[in-house]
């Protein structure tokens, strides 16, 4: 039965174009009168190509949410779907397994492995799926190049500026080609002109079909984004479609042109 | 005053923090410190039971023997041996007595022990003091006591001996020879030679002695001197030795023996095991530095928040180099005081002569010094290893400890291309390897310690076991089975303590790479990548230290036994290697699959907070 309906739930996802669904998610801290509900019957869609933006307080619940998608959480109750497949059911192994391929992690924090060069940093998905050492590595280069980092492709991170790191882990989150990318205040910890190179990026990106989901406090990314919801103790409290596809004057309003 | 109380509580509620932690460190401290002490209180521990024996014996002084040249067919030289008795210092004599080698039989097993014919009434020196049973008669033997007990035989018992049957109305111990498997008097010097290796011995009446020789002529005699001065018998033996042998073919001069001489011998007894646990106590001191210096330091790291916190509110490079050295001396102190006292209550049963000597050693020399310097020893350990990085934490920004920065890891370009072309786990593995390359010397080192004396153990097990292969008599040895016991007991604790290690190197490396596997599984390594990586970057140093502990063990047992050639068999060097990895395979899955399978999002939140 449960099957049955899992097939329903895929088939309808493929039909309506849907890359990333949940359904009734929740998520709790705590117990008795400390209990916290960080995530509280969320339901969302992403279509294929779409960029979502999340916004909200801090401590709304929107990290939280990033990481019950991304299978870094397991929610304490309701359904996520990832490319037509239920993620939260699934073992820690077949997890990690999903994730090489279905989606790709940017953080605010940056979190690249400190002795690793900006090379070494982006080739190490496509090395952890199984690529060959080759392949990996001319794909870790073509995303350097494809994010304007090339001459920077043998710094160790300490040797990089807020903003190149932030690149070398956008390039990294894009190296096994995921459905989804999934960036936790991705601005976060940049000043201004950082944060323009790295919102130029995502925009690109955005342009070139990538279904992105970015929790933000930046308004500048929300403006990019096709949807922007906005969360608040833990729920969805509004939902706005922006430019029906085209971001391109949103761009210029964002101060990424001209 | 006031200082040292604030030192003391930061000190104490530190190690209340983290009781595990310390319980570890306790532990491998105390097996050092038990191995030592052991090795010290060894140190002379026969010395008692030998004068008991030489006092409830009245053992002589010196022992002197005449045996018959080895070809002609004459009569030992017992003129020469009658001199002796009136020589100038000598107070009192028992025998000569006829002493012959015969073969008993018993439980269907022979073995070649020497008789000796005594009179059935007390002797005034050398009276062998009876443990069972009675005193000779004809027909009635008394046996020495270690021997009775390696043989299995007890009073009331029926022996042959040449195939005349004589039943055993005693058991008894003599201080005027050693305990089996020493029992073998000094030949005369062109005398017949004893060809026993480990021959016991029987006493019984003269006439039965005379009877069991057979001829006349092929006696041997011994006599038992008592000096004036007792502490002058090894003047008194070189003034009665001939310096040179030449012209003693046909009338060998007798033998002679001191009683410091023969304490000496019986002192044998425990003499390979001293050796053995002194230089296994060493081992143990350098693993427990190992253990000392890996928990130190990751401590060091997991608490340097703490030091920026007491920096911060005033406490000085040195209060927190004071406290982070006085949490350890505490352990240190406390490790030495259990390893005395453990070492204190072992020791009698390694030094327990068996029943080839009267007394007890239950009273070992355990003096002030040796209480001092296992505690010194403990306290170096713990000082040694705590104290660069408790420099080195007290150095720290106070800035940089606020924001609890972990230490930036290590960069091996190698090792990193290399491992691009290895499986996820080994590619791990190398990273995590690569990240703390004195992690890795560290427990490399520590493993090569453990297999060098397990190595060690084997070649003095593969020792023991050709000469007992080559031995004539096929019994029970005392001294083998003590070794044995020695041997297993080093190899258990250095098994112990490297297993201890093992766990503090894995723990440490969790908490070190905690970010990284996290990070590794949010790209996409499954939690059994993360875990078999851990594991193996264990396992590699510990392979490597197996394989170095091969020559580090046959040098070992060289040093400190270079009478010693035996090589244990392959197959014994194999299973060790194989095990150790096993067994660190074993350790480090533990640890290693608890990290990889903590939640990816706190670790990395953790992170950003």
């Amino acid at each position: 039965m449960r099957s049955l309906l899992d097939d329903d739930e895929g088939t309808l996802m493929e039909r309506t174009g849907s890359i990333l669904r949940t359904r009734g998610l929740r998520t709790e801290y705590g117990k008795g009168a400390a209990l916290v509900r960080a995530v509280d019957g969320v339901d969302l869609d992403v279509a294929a190509g779409e960029t979502v933006a999340v916004m909200g307080p801090s401590g709304c619940g929107k990290s939280t949410l990033l990481h019950l998608l991304g299978g870094l959480e397991r929610p304490a109750a309701g359904e996520v779907w990832v490319g037509g497949r239920r993620i939260d059911e699934l073992s820690e192994k077949a997890l990690a397994r999903m994730r090489r391929h279905a989606i790709g992690f940017v953080f605010q924090a940056f979190h690249l492995m400190d002795e690793l060069t900006a090379l070494e940093n982006v080739e190490l998905p496509a090395l952890l799926a199984g690529r060959s050492p080759r392949v990996s590595r001319r794909r870790a280069a073509e995303l350097l190049e494809q994010v304007g980092l090339t001459d920077r492709a043998k710094h160790l991170p300490s040797a990089l500026s807020g903003g190149q790191r932030q690149r070398v882990a956008i390039a990294r989150a894009l190296s096994n080609e995921p459905d989804v990318v999934l960036a936790d205040e991705p601005t976060g910890n940049l000043d201004s002109a950082a944060t323009l190179d790295v919102l130029r990026l995502l925009d690109s990106l955005r342009s070139a079909g990538q279904t992105l989901v970015i929790v933000t406090h930046d308004s500048r990314i929300a403006a990019t984004a096709d949807r922007l919801i906005t969360m608040r103790d833990g729920a969805f409290v509004e939902e706005t479609r922006l430019t029906h596809g085209t971001t391109g004057r949103l761009s210029e309003l964002a101060g990424l042109e001209g | 005053m006031g200082r040292l109380l604030l030192v003391y509580r930061l000190a104490a509620r530190d190690l209340r923090r983290r009781p595990a932690e310390a319980a570890l460190l306790l532990l491998a401290i105390t097996a050092a410190t038990t191995t030592l002490t052991l090795g010290l209180v060894l140190h002379g521990a026969t010395s008692k039971p030998y004068q008991s024996t030489r006092n409830a014996t009245a053992g002589p002084d010196v022992v002197a023997r005449a045996d018959p040249p080895p070809v002609g067919g004459r009569s030992a030289d017992l003129a020469a041996l009658k001199a002796l008795a009136h020589a100038q210092g000598v107070t009192r004599h028992s025998g000569p007595y006829p002493v012959t080698h015969v073969t008993l039989g018993a439980h269907r097993q022979t073995a070649a022990v020497q008789v000796e014919g005594r009179d059935t009434a007390s002797a005034s020196v050398d009276q062998p003091k009876l443990t069972q049973g009675s005193w000779v008669r004809n027909g009635g033997v008394v046996v020495e006591a270690a021997f009775a007990d390696a043989f299995d035989v007890h009073t009331g018992d029926t022996i042959t001996l040449n195939h005349r049957s004589f039943r055993i109305v005693g058991v008894a111990v003599t201080a005027a020879m050693p305990p089996y498997p020493f029992t073998t008097w000094l030949s005369a010097p062109g005398g017949a030679q004893d060809h026993a290796v480990h021959p016991g011995l029987i006493w019984l009446t003269r006439a039965d002695a005379r009877n069991l020789a057979q001829q006349t002529a092929s006696l041997s005699y011994v006599l038992n001197l008592k000096l004036a001065d007792p502490a002058g018998a090894p003047e008194f033996v070189k003034e009665h030795t001939p310096t040179s042998p030449v012209g003693h073919e046909l009338k060998p001069p007798p033998g002679l023996e001191s009683w410091q001489e023969i304490g000496q011998q019986a002192a044998n007894l425990v003499r390979n095991e001293q050796r053995v646990l002194l230089v296994g106590s060493w081992l143990l001191g350098l693993l427990a530095l190992a253990s000392i210096a890996v928990l130190v330091g990751s401590r060091m790291a997991d608490q340097l928040r703490r030091v920026g916190l007491l920096k911060a509110v005033g406490g000085t490079p040195r209060l927190v180099a004071s406290v982070l050295l006085a949490e350890y001396l505490v352990l240190a102190l406390l490790g030495a005081a259990a390893g005395l006292t453990l070492g204190r209550l072992a020791a009698p049963l390694l030094t327990d002569p068996g029943a080839g000597l009267v007394g007890s050693t239950g009273a070992v020399p355990f003096t002030l010094a040796k209480i001092a310097l296992v505690t010194v020893v403990a306290l170096g350990v713990a000082a040694v290893a705590t104290f660069v990085p408790a420099v080195r934490a007290s150095r720290t920004s106070t800035l940089l400890a606020l924001a609890d920065s972990a230490r930036p890891p290590r960069r091996r370009a190698w090792l990193i291309t290399l491992s691009a072309r290895l499986p996820v786990p080994l590619l791990l593995a190398l990273r995590v390897a690569a990240r703390r390359p004195r992690r890795v010397l560290l427990c490399t080192v520590s493993v090569a310690i453990t297999v060098s004396g397990i190595i060690a153990a084997l070649a003095a097990q593969a020792q023991l076991h050709a000469q007992h292969a080559s031995g004539s008599s096929g019994l029970a040895d005392p001294r083998t089975d003590r070794l044995n016991q020695v041997l297993l007991l080093i190899t258990v604790m250095l098994i112990a303590q490297a297993a201890v290690n093992a766990i503090f190197v894995t723990w440490a490396t969790v908490l070190d790479t905690k970010h990284s596997s996290a990070l590794a599984r949010a790209l996409g390594a499954t939690p059994q990548q993360v875990s078999a990586g851990l594991s193996a970057a264990q396992i590699l140093p510990a392979l490597a230290g197996a394989i170095l502990g091969i020559p580090g063990g046959i040098k070992l047992i060289a040093a400190v036994s270079p009478s010693a050639t035996t090589t244990p068999p392959t197959w014994w060097i194999l299973t060790t290697v194989l095990g150790t990895v096993l067994v660190m395979a074993g350790l480090t899955a533990i640890p290693a699959r608890i990290s990889a399978r903590r939640p990816i999002a706190p670790i990395l939140q953790s992170e950003l907070a």
